[in-house]
C-alpha cells in the first residue's frame, strides 16, 4: 500500500464530491447573497409607529410651517405643513435637510466654557448651573461698575417674537439700550413705511393678488421674503414678472424679461420709470390728489418754495438721463413703464437677492413711491404696511437706579439718536463703534449672542472679529458650534429648533399677520437648555429688580401666558392668523399730514435729506480707486444657507459645481471682463477688495454684465461641520458696510475689486 | 472522417496502451479509500459542522412565557401584537405596554426579576431578538396578509403562542438574520407553511392563492410585487 500523490488528489476529489452532496455550497451562496444585497452597515430605518407633529421652521425668516414625520421617537422627515399660510404643504431644501441640523455633528452637547485662546477651539465641559452662574457673575461686575450699558445683545430669533423679547427685556432691566436684530431689508422697507405711511409697520406684498410683479433685483426664486410662499406665488403667476438686475439669477432666467442693469442704480430706474408715468400721466389721479402728500410743490413754513416729488423727477430722471446712470436704453425704460402702469394690478418690490441686507433708505423710498404713483400701496395686489405684532403685553421691566441710568445712554450704534432718528439699530456701526475704540474706551464689555452667527453674517467679518476680540466676554447660546460661537468665552446651548417651544411670528414679506409656533418634534438629545430658560436663569441669578422682571417659572410658562387663551388654538393648529385682515386702505397714514408723503411733512424731521435730491445713494467701497477695475456683487441661491444657520451635509451636495467645487468657490464673471483680466473657465484667481483678498476660480457666465464679479452668499464658514468648514469664502469677508446717509443704514450692495491671475 | 478525428482515435489508442504497461502495484484501493475518506470528512462537516458554524445561538435578554400571557388577553396575538390605526403593524410589543400589568414584579421567576429590574425600572426597551425578521428589500404588509387575505399568525409563525418558552436565536453568522427564514431543515425540505420563510415560500402561497401578480402600488409584475 502506497500513499501517493494521487492518493491525495483523491482525497480532494472526493471532499469536493462530498461538499457538493451537503448544502454547504447552496447556502454560502444563498447568505452571501443575502449579506452583499444588505450589507449589515448600511442604515435602515427603524420600523415602529408613524407620527407627525406639526411645527414652524425657523431656519429662515420665511417661518413655514412643517410637519414632521417621526418613527417611534426619531424624526424622519420635514414636511410642509398642509393648510398653513405661507407654505400651505410646500417646503424648501434647507428646510427639508433640516433633520441633519438635530442629528448632525454640528451641535454643543452641553454647555462649555473656554479654557484656551479664542478661536483655539478648546473646552472644558460644565454643568448648566455653572454655566449660569459664570454668566452671571461676569455680568454682575458691569452693573457693580456703574456700566451696564456696556453690555451688548445680538439677536437672530424671530423678532417680535418672546426669545427676542425676552433678551431684549432682561437688557432693558439689566440697564443696556444696545439690543439688536440681525439686519434685514425689513429694517429699510419698514424706515420708508415709517416716513411715507407715518406709522411702525412691516411691509407685506400682495403678490398673489398682483398680475405684473416688477422686481429691483429681489430673488422672488432665490429665496426673498419666505421663500416657500414666493415660490407658489410665482409659479401660479397669472401675470408678467420682469426681473431688474445685474446678474441673470434664477429668478431672472425665469422672469417674463431680465433687464441687466448697472449694479446699484436701481432707484434710479425707479425714479426714470416714474418720470414717464408722470409724463404720459399714467398715475393714479385719484390717491395722487386726495390722499397724497408732496407730489406737487409747496411752500414751506418759512415761505420757501419746496420742490415736489413730481419737480424732481421730472427735472432729474429723464429716460435719456437713466438710460446712462444704469446702462439702459431710453426705450426700454419707457415701454417698461407704460405696461407697468397699464397692468391691472402692477406691483413693485426691492430687497437685494434674500434681502439679508439693510440696503439705503433712498431705493425703498424711490419704489414705494412708483408703487404710491400707480396707487399700489395698502390695496389688493400691492404693497401693505402691515401692522407689527404687538401679542406681547408684558408690564415694562422694573428697573433700579443703575438700570434707569444705563438704559438712558445713548446707542453705541447711534440708532435712534438725532443723527439717524429712524434707525433701530445699525450693526455695522455697532462692530465699527467696538472695532475702532482705543484700549482705554472700549464701548462693549460683554455680548450675548443669541440665534445669530454675527462672525459669518454681518459684513466686513475682519472688523466684527477685531470688535469681538476687544470684548471681553461673550456668550453664544448656539446650538451649533457656528463661527462665533467657536469665538466665544462660553457657550450656553440652545435645544435644536425642532426639540423647543418658540413662536415665529410675521413671514417676511407677508401681507398678513401670522404667528407660527415651533413645537418640540423630539425631546432634547442633549444637555442643552432653551435659551427663553438660560436668560430667565440669569435674570433670576442676577437677582434686583432683574429677577423681578422676570417672575415667569420657565420660558413654556412665560409663552403660554403671553398668549393666554389664545395658546391652546396656537398649540393645536400650529398657527394664528386673523382671516379678516384686509389691505389697510388709504385712510391709514399717521403721517404729520395724515396722507401718504412723497416728501415729508414733518419739520425738523432730520433724516440728512439734501431736499433737492429725492435719492442720495452713498458710493461703494473703493470706488474711484483706479486699482480696482471691477465691482463685487454677492448673490444668493437658494441652495445655500445663508442666515445664522449654514447648510447642512446633504445641501452642501445640492451646490453645483460651477459655484463650489470641493473647496474652491467660484465668481462668476462675464466673458469678456474675464478676457480682460486674461483668466479662462475655471482658472484661480486672487479676488481683492479695499476690505481683503482670497483666492477664487473663474466661472465664465454670459448672464452677469461686464465689469461685475458675482460671489455667492453663504460659504467661507469657519464653524460647523466638515462639510461646511472651510468651504469656499464668505464674501463678507471682501464686502464692507457702507453707511447710508439719509438712514445710517448698511447701504452696501458691493464694493469695487480688482482679478488677477494666481 | 475528419483528420481531427483520426488524430484523436491515435492518442486514446496510446492511452490504452501505455496503461497497459503500467503495473497493478494496489494504490488503486488506496486511492479509492482516500476518496471515500474526503467523501466522508466532507459530509460530516456540510451535514453537522457547517451548520454549527453558521448559526450562532443568541439567547433572548430574558425568557417569555406566551401561554401565560395568552390566558390573561382577549384578543389573542392581537391583543399585543396588534394593527395601528393607520393600518400598520406594531410588531413585538413595546415596554408601554408591558408595564400597564409589569410596573411591579409579578410572580417568582428570574426572568421576571430581570424584566423590571432592567427594562422597567430604567425605562429601557427590551432588545427582543425577531425570530421572523426579513431582509429590509422586502416590503411586506401584514394587514394586508392578516386582515385582507384572513390569514392567521400560525400559517407563518407557527404554534408561537402556545410555547411557554422562547427557543435560541439562532444568528446566521453571515447575514445576521434567524435560521427560522432558511428553516431548520439544512436542505430547506419543510412539512409545514411555517417552517420556512424564504421567497420561494412568500410565492409558492401566492401562486397557489392565486394572488395578483403585480403591484397594487407600481402596477409592476414579478420581482416588483414585494421588493419595491
Ligand atoms: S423657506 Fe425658510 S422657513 Fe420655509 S422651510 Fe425653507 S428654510 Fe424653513
Amino acid at each position: 500500500m502506497k500513499i501517493d500523490r494521487r492518493s491525495f488528489l483523491s482525497l480532494g476529489i472526493g471532499a469536493g464530491a462530498g461538499i457538493a452532496l451537503t448544502p454547504l455550497p447552496w447556502k454560502l451562496a444563498d447568505d452571501s447573497s443575502i449579506w452583499t444585497q444588505m450589507w449589515p452597515w448600511t442604515p435602515v430605518p427603524a420600523r415602529g409607529e408613524a407620527t407627525y407633529v406639526n411645527s414652524a421652521c425657523s431656519l429662515c425668516p420665511g417661518s413655514c410651517g412643517i410637519s414632521v414625520r417621526k418613527i417611534d421617537e426619531r424624526a424622519v422627515k420635514i414636511e410642509g405643513m398642509e393648510g398653513h399660510p405661507v407654505n400651505d404643504g410646500g417646503v424648501c431644501p434647507i428646510g427639508i435637510a433640516g433633520l441633519q441640523l438635530l442629528y448632525g455633528q454640528t451641535r454643543v452637547k452641553t454647555p462649555l466654557k473656554r479654557v484656551g485662546k479664542r478661536g483655539e477651539g478648546k473646552w472644558q465641559k460644565i454643568s448648566w448651573d455653572e454655566a449660569i452662574s459664570e454668566v452671571s457673575s461676569n455680568l454682575a461686575e458691569l452693573r457693580k461698575s456703574g456700566n451696564p450699558q456696556s453690555l451688548a445683545c445680538i439677536s437672530g430669533s424671530g423678532r417680535y417674537g418672546t426669545v427676542s423679547g425676552l433678551f431684549q427685556r432682561f437688557m432693558t432691566a439689566f440697564g443696556s439700550p444696545n439690543f439688536m436684530s440681525v439686519p434685514s431689508f425689513v429694517d429699510g422697507y419698514s424706515m420708508a413705511l415709517k416716513q411715507m405711511h407715518g406709522i411702525d409697520s412691516i411691509p407685506g406684498f400682495d403678490f398673489e393678488n398682483s398680475d405684473f410683479i416688477l422686481s429691483f433685483g429681489s430673488g422672488i426664486i432665490d429665496g426673498w421674503g419666505a421663500p416657500v410662499r414666493m415660490f407658489k406665488a410665482n409659479a401660479n403667476m397669472k401675470g408678467k414678472i420682469v426681473q431688474i438686475e445685474p446678474r441673470l439669477s434664477n429668478t431672472a432666467a425665469k422672469a417674463d424679461k431680465w433687464i441687466p442693469i448697472k449694479p446699484g442704480t436701481e432707484a434710479a430706474l425707479a425714479l426714470g420709470l416714474a418720470h414717464v408715468i408722470i409724463k404720459k400721466s399714467l398715475y393714479n389721479k385719484d390717491f395722487i390728489s386726495k390722499h397724497s402728500f408732496g407730489f406737487d410743490d409747496m411752500t414751506g413754513t418759512d415761505g420757501k418754495k419746496v420742490k415736489g416729488f413730481k419737480s424732481l423727477v421730472m427735472e432729474k430722471y429723464t429716460p435719456a438721463s437713466v438710460a446712462r446712470i444704469t446702462d439702459t436704453s431710453a426705450e426700454m425704460i419707457e415701454e417698461l413703464a407704460v405696461s407697468f402702469a397699464k397692468a391691472s394690478s402692477p406691483l413693485a418690490v426691492c430687497g437685494r437677492g434674500k434681502g439679508t441686507a439693510q440696503g439705503s433708505l433712498d431705493e425703498y423710498i424711490a419704489v414705494h413711491a412708483l408703487n404710491a404713483l400707480l396707487g399700489r400701496v395698502n390695496t389688493k395686489g400691492g404693497v401693505w404696511a402691515v401692522e407689527q405684532p404687538n401679542y406681547i403685553s408684558w408690564p415694562y421691566p422694573d428697573m433700579d437706579k443703575i438700570a434707569e441710568k444705563g438704559f438712558a445712554s445713548a446707542r453705541i450704534d447711534g440708532a435712534g439718536t438725532d443723527e439717524f432718528p429712524l434707525a433701530g439699530q445699525l450693526a455695522h456701526r455697532f462692530v465699527n463703534a467696538v472695532a475702532d475704540a482705543g484700549r482705554k474706551e472700549i464701548p462693549v464689555e460683554a455680548l450675548l449672542i443669541e440665534g445669530a452667527n454675527p462672525l459669518h453674517q454681518f459684513s466686513d467679518t475682519k472688523a466684527v472679529k477685531k470688535a469681538f476680540s476687544k470684548i471681553k466676554f461673550i456668550a453664544s447660546f448656539s446650538s451649533y458650534m457656528d463661527d462665533s460661537a467657536q469665538f466665544a468665552d462660553i457657550i450656553l446651548p440652545n435645544h435644536c429648533y425642532l426639540e423647543r417651544y418658540e413662536d415665529i411670528p410675521a413671514p417676511a414679506g407677508l401681507q398678513k399677520p401670522v404667528i407660527g409656533i415651533s413645537r418640540p418634534v423630539v425631546a432634547p438629545k442633549y444637555n442643552t437648555l432653551h435659551s427663553g430658560d438660560a436668560i430667565i436663569r440669569i435674570a433670576k441669578a442676577l437677582g434686583d429688580k432683574i429677577e423681578s422682571s422676570f417672575s415667569w417659572d420657565s420660558y413654556e410658562a412665560c409663552l403660554q401666558a403671553t398668549f393666554r387663551e389664545a395658546w391652546s388654538k396656537l398649540d393645536s393648529v400650529g398657527f394664528l392668523i386673523n382671516q379678516k385682515y384686509g389691505a389697510p386702505g388709504w385712510d391709514q397714514f399717521e403721517t404729520e399730514s395724515k396722507l401718504f408723503e412723497f416728501i415729508s411733512s414733518a419739520d425738523g424731521a432730520k433724516t440728512g435729506r439734501d431736499k433737492d435730491e429725492i435719492v442720495n445713494i452713498a458710493d461703494i467701497e473703493g470706488k474711484g480707486d483706479k486699482k480696482y477695475n471691477l465691482t463685487l456683487i454677492s448673490y444668493d441661491s437658494i441652495r445655500l444657507a445663508s442666515g445664522s444657520v449654514g447648510n447642512t451635509p446633504f445641501m452642501i451636495k445640492a451646490v453645483a459645481d460651477t459655484i463650489l467645487k470641493e473647496n474652491d468657490i467660484f465668481v462668476e464673471i462675464n466673458p469678456k471682463t474675464a478676457k480682460d483680466a486674461g483668466v479662462k473657465e475655471g482658472a484661480k484667481a486672487v479676488l481683492t477688495t479695499p476690505k481683503g483678498s482670497a483666492n477664487v476660480r473663474v466661472h465664465l457666465f454670459e448672464g452677469i454684465v461686464p465689469g461685475v464679479i458675482a460671489m455667492p452668499r453663504g460659504l467661507g464658514h469657519t464653524g460647523d461641520d466638515k462639510y461646511l468648514s472651510g468651504k469656499g469664502v464668505n464674501v463678507h469677508d471682501l464686502i464692507g458696510p457702507v453707511e447710508d446717509p439719509a438712514s445710517g443704514l448698511d447701504a452696501a450692495w458691493g464694493i469695487r475689486a480688482k482679478l488677477a491671475k494666481a | 472522417m475528419s483528420t481531427q478525428d483520426d488524430k484523436a482515435e491515435a492518442v486514446s489508442g496510446e492511452a490504452v496502451e501505455s496503461c497497459k504497461t503500467c503495473k497493478d502495484d494496489g494504490s488503486g484501493g488506496v486511492v479509492f479509500l482516500f476518496f471515500i475518506i474526503g467523501l466522508m470528512i466532507s459530509l460530516v462537516f456540510g451535514w453537522v459542522v457547517f451548520p454549527k458554524i453558521l448559526y450562532s445561538g443568541k439567547k433572548q435578554p430574558f425568557d417569555f412565557n406566551h401561554v401565560v400571557h395568552n390566558e390573561v388577553v382577549d384578543d389573542g396575538c392581537e391583543s399585543c401584537h396588534f394593527f395601528r390605526d393607520d393600518g400598520t403593524y406594531a410588531g413585538v410589543p413595546k415596554l408601554a405596554q408591558c408595564v400597564d400589568c409589569h410596573e411591579e414584579v409579578q410572580g417568582e421567576t428570574e426572568d421576571e426579576a430581570i424584566f423590571v429590574r432592567d427594562y422597567v425600572s430604567k425605562n429601557r426597551e427590551v432588545p427582543w431578538l425577531i425570530y421572523s425578521k426579513q431582509p429590509d428589500c422586502v416590503f411586506f404588509s401584514h394587514v394586508a396578509h392578516v386582515k385582507t387575505a384572513g390569514m392567521d399568525c400560525v400559517t407563518c409563525h407557527g404554534d408561537i403562542g402556545e410555547s411557554t418558552s422562547l427557543k435560541v436565536y439562532e444568528k446566521n453568522i453571515i447575514t445576521g438574520y434567524s435560521r427560522d427564514i432558511w428553516g431548520k431543515n439544512m436542505i430547506g425540505l419543510k412539512k409545514n407553511t411555517y417552517d420556512r420563510m424564504k421567497m420561494d415560500d412568500c410565492a409558492e402561497c401566492h401562486v397557489k392563492e392565486g394572488v395578483k401578480q403585480s403591484s397594487v402600488q407600481t402596477k409592476k409584475g414579478a420581482c416588483f410585487v414585494c421588493h419595491k
